[in-house]
């Protein structure tokens, strides 16, 4: 049983305009230990599948459709006070500013030490003990001295370092990072992913990875979901999306991006930009950018199919159609 | 004309007061502080060629941008356009009208009230560039079809376009006045891959079609190394190795930019563990003394601490590293 396991998952905002459908039957796993990368341009509905699943929606939107299952169990239906004791036990998050996970009137100890006791049924001293520990697990120098100062008093990548401590210091089995390194500098970013990385493996956590950064994805995650307008487009192991992608958009998505290993005189170019909600086409989302466009894509929207390695969203990949086509030649 | 430099900066420096309020300070008896954002940075940009500059966050790249183009002077130190100071270059409208900046944020540096042909047209009005209305809407239809848009886009509000769509407004503007120069700080920084491969491609072929010489910066390598024939490593407000990017990407001699090279996440990077960057880039206001690298470099002894690295000639590179300059491989 998969760890995570989330089912044609749908999320709406119903707007003076009508329902938008931000997230549309989204499907996915996570196995114990694994980490998933989650990508795609803004707006694609990364932040929103795992706001979706730690139980944060911002009202008015709602899961419209699908399921949402944690250890097995549904995890999607459950009251705001059940979620409350879910998030933090059972799942951590992380997110792209320490400052907003941070309360700035607490302490980094107080704040790891409540943390800690509303999960764990700990002492006071025995919480501290442990907060002072997952301090210096997470690299912040002479943690017992420094666990009574303020938020204001780290630096962007100590905040990041103690958020991560905040997420893990009750152990849960899976972790949420929305773009945990997108606001902090190159060299602390490879800190930070490595760190993430480390504690994940020791602990055995599952990790929900989301970040536009290639980059990161490549050197962190097992598996890769690469998203497009509120859809999964292509999920599989990460060398074969980076290398060898299934999907038209993968492939265009992997040739946009400058590498330093080497140089290219032009860069892959997708034409065109991502459709808003209120206006994806019918049939692939993708199609009218897509290089290889036919007929059925206009109509018929795809869902993922078996391509190889990954599974890809993409009618190239309809292995039902391929033989009668060949039967025809 | 090949090798004519546009622009140099010769020993710039800037420093800003970064004090408190007078009276508080006079209270509490604190001395004025400075912060020295650039520090004596010399570099030369060929013409139609690209200098890059990489850094991390707060290293002053910003800074030489604004110095570059005159919207911030120098406090030491020498810009110099086609030879010309700065200054005096921008006393002529001639010549003002042939730099331009586009900036980070499309978001931002387009003033939401005004038209897209309004934006695109204002450098043609205020250099007086056109004889009539009608020659104006020419032109910013020519100018709009340059960047990837259409005439009819000219109609629209910046909010009406995508991040990518606004980026090439601004670009459109920055080229209204036909510039031969560009300063380009963190153009694609705000977008995302698919459309900064779009911006930066637009970049490439405007620069071969019009021959126009870039200052380029970002914090992005790879992007960095997309773009650069030269390359300019910066750190806490210095350049500490500046050269032909090809060779600086094969061959990294300051130790910052090997850990540099190192601690990029990068596409080819699949499952392998990389070097990392120990330690924080420290406040330029209280910089470290003698290499203001030395408390994160593994190469660093006693003299680092002490004294500041002169810039030495390596190869076709120069890098500020006494490691370096005396073919010292351990600390
Ligand atoms: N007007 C100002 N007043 C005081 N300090 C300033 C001012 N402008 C810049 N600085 C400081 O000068 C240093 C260099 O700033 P600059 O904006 O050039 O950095 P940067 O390399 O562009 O950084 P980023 O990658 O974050 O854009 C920073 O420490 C910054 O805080
Ligand atoms: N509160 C909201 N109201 C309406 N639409 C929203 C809201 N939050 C997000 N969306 C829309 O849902 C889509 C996915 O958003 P998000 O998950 O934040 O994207 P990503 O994290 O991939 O950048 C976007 O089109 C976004 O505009
Ligand atoms: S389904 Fe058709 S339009 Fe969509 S990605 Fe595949 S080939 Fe392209
Ligand atoms: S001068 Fe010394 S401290 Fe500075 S980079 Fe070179 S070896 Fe390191
Ligand atoms: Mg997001
Ligand atoms: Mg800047």
């Amino acid at each position: 049983m998969a760890l995570l396991d989330v089912q044609n998952l749908t999320v709406e905002f119903p707007t003076r305009r009508g329902v938008l459908r931000a997230l549309d039957g989204v499907s996915f796993s996570i196995e114990a230990g694994e980490v998933l990368g989650v990508v795609g341009e803004s707006g694609a509905g990364k932040s929103l599948t795992g706001a979706a699943i730690i139980g944060l929606l911002e009202p008015p939107g709602r899961i419209a459709g699908g399921r949402i299952l944690l250890e097995g169990s549904r995890i999607d239906d459950l009251s705001q006070s059940q979620l409350r004791r879910i998030r933090g036990r059972r799942i951590g998050a992380i997110f792209q500013d320490p400052l907003t996970t941070l309360n700035p009137l607490y302490s980094i100890g107080r704040q790891l030490i409540e943390t800690i006791r509303t999960h764990l049924k700990l002492s006071e001293a025995d919480a501290r003990k442990r907060a002072v520990r997952w301090l210096e697990e997470v690299g912040i120098p002479a943690a017992a001295q420094r666990i009574d100062a303020y938020p204001h008093e780290f630096s962007g990548g100590q905040r990041q370092r103690v958020v991560i401590a905040l997420a893990l210091c009750a152990e849960p089995a899976l972790v949420i990072a929305d773009e945990p390194t997108t606001a902090l500098d190159v060299s602390i970013q490879a800190q930070i992913i490595a760190l993430l990385k480390r504690l994940a493996r020791d602990h055995g956590t599952s990790v929900m990875l989301i970040t536009h950064d290639m980059g990161v994805i490549a050197e962190t995650a097992d598996r890769v979901a690469v998203m497009y307008a509120g859809r999964i487009a292509e999920i599989g192991p990460v060398a074969e999306i980076v290398r060898t992608p299934a999907h038209p958009y993968t492939l265009g998505l992997m040739g946009s991006i400058p590498s330093i290993e080497h140089r290219v005189e032009r860069l892959a170019q997708i034409d065109g930009a991502m459709p808003r909600l209120t206006a994806i086409p019918q049939g692939c989302a993708f199609n009218p950018r897509c290089p290889r466009v036919f007929a059925r894509c206009r109509i018929e929207r795809p869902d993922l199919l078996p391509a190889g390695a990954t599974e890809a969203a993409c009618w190239l990949h309809d292995a039902t159609i391929r033989p009668l086509r060949a039967a025809h030649g | 004309m090949a090798d004519e430099t546009v622009l140099e900066a010769a020993g710039v420096s800037r420093v800003f007061d970064v004090s408190s309020p007078w009276l508080q300070r006079t209270l509490a008896r604190e001395p004025h502080r400075l912060l020295r954002a650039v520090d004596d940075v010399s570099f030369t940009i060929p013409r139609g060629t690209t200098l890059a500059l990489v850094g991390e966050s707060g290293c002053g790249k910003s800074t030489i941008a604004r110095m570059s183009v005159g919207l911030l002077a120098p406090s030491a130190g020498d810009i110099l356009f086609e030879g010309q100071p700065l200054s005096a270059a921008r006393a002529q409208p001639g010549l003002r009208r042939r730099m331009n900046m586009i900036f980070q944020d499309p978001y931002a540096s387009l003033n939401p009230r005004w038209r897209v042909r309004d934006i695109v047209a204002e450098p043609i009005r205020a250099f007086a560039m056109a004889k009539s209305r009608a020659e104006i809407i020419e032109r910013v239809g020519a100018l709009l079809a340059r960047v990837g848009l259409s005439a009819q886009d000219g109609e629209k509000y910046p909010h009406e376009f995508s991040g990518g769509q606004r980026q090439r407004v601004s670009i459109a503007r920055a080229l209204s006045s036909d510039p031969d120069f560009l300063v380009c700080d963190e153009p694609t920084s705000a977008l995302d891959v698919s459309v900064q491969a779009q911006i930066l491609n637009l970049m490439k072929d405007l620069q071969r079609r019009y021959g126009l010489t870039y200052l380029f910066i970002s914090h992005n390598l790879a992007v960095v190394r997309h773009m650069a024939d030269r390359l300019g490593v910066m750190y806490l407000g210095r350049i500490v190795e500046l050269g032909p990017a090809e060779e600086i990407f094969r061959a990294p001699r300051h130790p910052y930019t090997r850990l540099l090279l190192d601690a990029i996440p990068d596409l080819a990077m699949i499952g392998r563990a990389r070097a990392q960057v120990g330690g924080e880039v420290p406040s330029p206001i209280d910089p470290p003394p003698g290499c203001t690298f030395h408390p994160r470099c593994p190469l660093a002894n006693a003299r680092c601490r002490a004294e500041k690295p002169a810039v030495t000639l390596i190869g076709a590179s120069q890098v500020a590293c006494h490691a370096v300059a005396e073919g010292r491989t351990e600390p």
